[in-house]
């Protein structure tokens, strides 16, 4: 990314900008999880946003929160101006052409009854045009975007592997012509070898259709190859988030840094210092007061008990939750 | 975050990996053999299945009799031909009958959040009754008739099935394939039919089964009761009742329909373990 981009950053209106985004659900004894707690950030048009947390970081929820797939406690997400959380269900309708979502799991995300020419020919049909030769035209023509076979179109499910599953379903979500794409750990689920050909994937038609891409991951060092920004968060909220280059360059959150510790470096001549998180995350039904994550931080103070850390800004679009971070020693 | 597991793929050649398991064949070549018998039994039935003859009357099983007559002289072995159209017509019109209230009952109430608990204990309040006493009411209420016993049964085997939809239902309804055609705007109704009720068929198929067997055991305790089809229709039901007067001189009057009963459920019993094994993943040996 030029500097040049980064000077501009401020000046173009971004297509999504997600604030302070709530989910809660109801748990046993009236009690609440809080999954999602207030959590903003903004998506520029055509950029890739990575985001990123442990299992139970709330980072799955607050795609599908955005996507209206579960319906969001509190918050904004203002796609091209629109409020899409204040929409009618009707409404949201035309609108869910423009975002479409691609799937962690490769095996649960198909209907293993369905063909292939059935499971895309559902999404044009629910673009609402092509029937007959010109759908099936357009089916062949997503398989070979994809890099499938046309003649791929009427096999079942099961007769294609992990990664070529995810390749269809790619192919359904781009078959509306979205907009915006969540990605919801779409490699995570894969074999390793395949992982680089559907990320690899999954840039190249970024550029080609110019789409803008949230990529969900729990993993910094995927994020890192693919991302112009990157949010981190715990526990339904975010700790540090800004572009990938000076997050990567200097992380400031002991968070964001243990997860950098835990990332593999394929460089054996480089060495990150090695962060170790005790435990596991607390549970979000009765979440750590103050900051969240202070009950695994390796720098937590008593002060971090009594307030809510602010995203503070530190510069170039780098903000950090941390009420320690502008101390020399962390 | 855990990789769910797939349920019941779908299986182009089930019936073949079926046929593979030996006990499921046998139940369905003596399943088939039955079927064919019942279509046939115009064609290969000896007599008619009404002709009387006093002169013959309790005729232990001979060559002119293959099964001997009963206390009207009827043939035995033609009227088990013609029962078996009657009894296996019913238990699959319930089997239908019980699918259709059940499957509706199943998906309402697995799908939608707020209709669970309503719909739920209306299935705990009709499978609360005992089967054959509900049965028994409601045919007494409605008339002894084919129809309304298979309305009743239906009634009776509903509630069953539409717990196996409501739990497949449950499963289903979370799968990202079903949020992937939230997404894409599909129409919930659409949802319902093309993703849940589509991948519901193989539980669904599973538990027909075994009712298809309870439902024909479950007509001829109401015909043996007298509550059931009227007398004058064979049914292996009415043919056990009226051979209950005569067991002591004439025992196979009852035994022989009693024992197509037995071949009957049996079969189907096994076609439904089979099946339940195939279609279960925890279960299946062959994968």
């Amino acid at each position: 990314m030029s500097a040049a981009v980064i000077a501009d950053r401020a000046e173009v209106a971004p297509l999504l900008s997600v604030q302070g985004l709530t989910k809660h659900f109801p748990a046993r004894n009236g009690r609440i999880i809080h999954a999602v707690e207030d959590v903003s950030f903004d998506v520029r048009r055509g950029s890739t946003v990575g985001l990123v947390g442990e299992s139970g970081s709330g980072k799955t929820t607050a795609g599908r929160a955005i996507l209206r797939l579960v319906e969001p406690t509190a918050g904004k997400a203002l796609y091209d101006g629109v409020d899409l959380f204040s929409l009618s269900a009707r409404e949201m309708r035309s609108y869910r052409q423009k975002l479409q979502i691609v799937f962690q799991d490769p095996f649960s995300s198909l209907n293993p009854r369905m063909r292939i020419a059935a499971i895309i020919g559902e999404a044009l049909d629910a673009r609402g045009f092509a029937r007959g030769k010109r759908r099936a035209d357009r089916v062949a023509e997503l398989l070979t975007l994809v890099g499938l076979s046309p003649d791929h179109a009427s096999r079942y499910p099961h007769e294609f592997s992990g990664g070529q599953r995810q390749r269809i379903g790619i192919a359904r979500a781009l078959a509306v012509e979205p907009e915006f794409v969540v990605a919801d750990e779409p490699v995570s689920a894969l074999d390793v070898s395949v992982q680089a050909q559907v990320l690899n994937l999954l840039g190249e038609l970024q550029k080609r259709l110019g789409l803008t891409l949230l990529f969900i991951a729990h993993d910094l060092s995927v994020v890192e190859y693919l991302c112009d920004d990157v949010v981190v968060m715990y526990l339904g909220r975010v700790m540090e988030r800004g572009p990938s280059r000076l997050l990567y360059a200097a992380p400031r959150h002991p968070y964001t840094k243990a997860l950098l510790a835990t990332a593999p470096v394929p460089d054996p001549t480089r060495r990150r210092t090695y962060v170790a998180l005790h435990g596991d995350i607390p549970s979000p039904i009765d979440p750590p007061s103050g900051c969240v994550f202070r009950t695994r931080c390796p720098q937590a103070i008593a002060a971090c008990a009594g307030i809510i850390p602010p995203l503070d800004d530190i510069g170039g679009g780098h903000h950090v939750a941390c009420i320690r971070h502008n101390e020399k020693t962390i | 975050m855990a990789v769910i597991s797939v349920p019941l793929q779908a299986e182009p050649n089930m019936l073949s990996r079926l046929m593979r398991r030996p006990t499921a064949a046998v139940g369905i070549a003596v399943l088939m053999i039955i079927v064919l018998a019942a279509i046939l039994a115009p064609v290969i039935a000896p007599y008619a299945p009404t002709k009387l003859s006093i002169a013959s009357r309790l005729h232990p099983p001979s060559l002119d009799h293959l099964f001997g007559t009963d206390d009207l002289g009827r043939d035995i072995l033609t009227r088990m031909l013609y029962a078996a159209r009657t009894s296996l017509t019913v238990g699959f019109a319930v089997v239908i009958f019980a699918s259709i209230i059940g499957v509706v009952l199943g998906l309402t109430s697995g799908f939608f959040r707020t209709l669970d608990a309503p719909v739920s204990r209306l299935i705990d309040a009709m499978m609360a009754f005992p089967d054959i006493l509900l049965a028994i009411a409601l045919v007494a209420a409605l008339g002894a008739t084919a129809v309304n016993v298979v309305v009743a049964l239906g009634v009776v085997y509903a509630p069953r099935l539409a717990r196996v939809v409501r739990a497949s239902t449950l499963v289903i309804r979370e799968l990202p394939y079903v949020e992937a055609a939230r997404a894409l705007g599909v129409p919930t109704p659409v949802i319902l039919v093309r993703h849940v009720l589509r991948n519901v068929t193989s539980p669904l198929l599973v538990q027909g089964t075994f009712i298809f067997a309870n439902a024909i055991l479950a007509e001829a305790g109401l015909s043996f009761l007298g509550v059931g089809i009227s007398p004058d229709i064979p049914t292996w039901g009415t043919m056990i009742a009226t051979g209950r007067q005569y067991m002591d001189q004439a025992g196979w009057i009852m035994m022989f329909p009693g024992a197509a009963i037995v071949v009957t459920v049996l079969s189907l019993q096994l076609v439904g373990d089979g099946l339940r094994d195939l279609l279960d993943p925890r279960l299946a040996k062959d994968i």
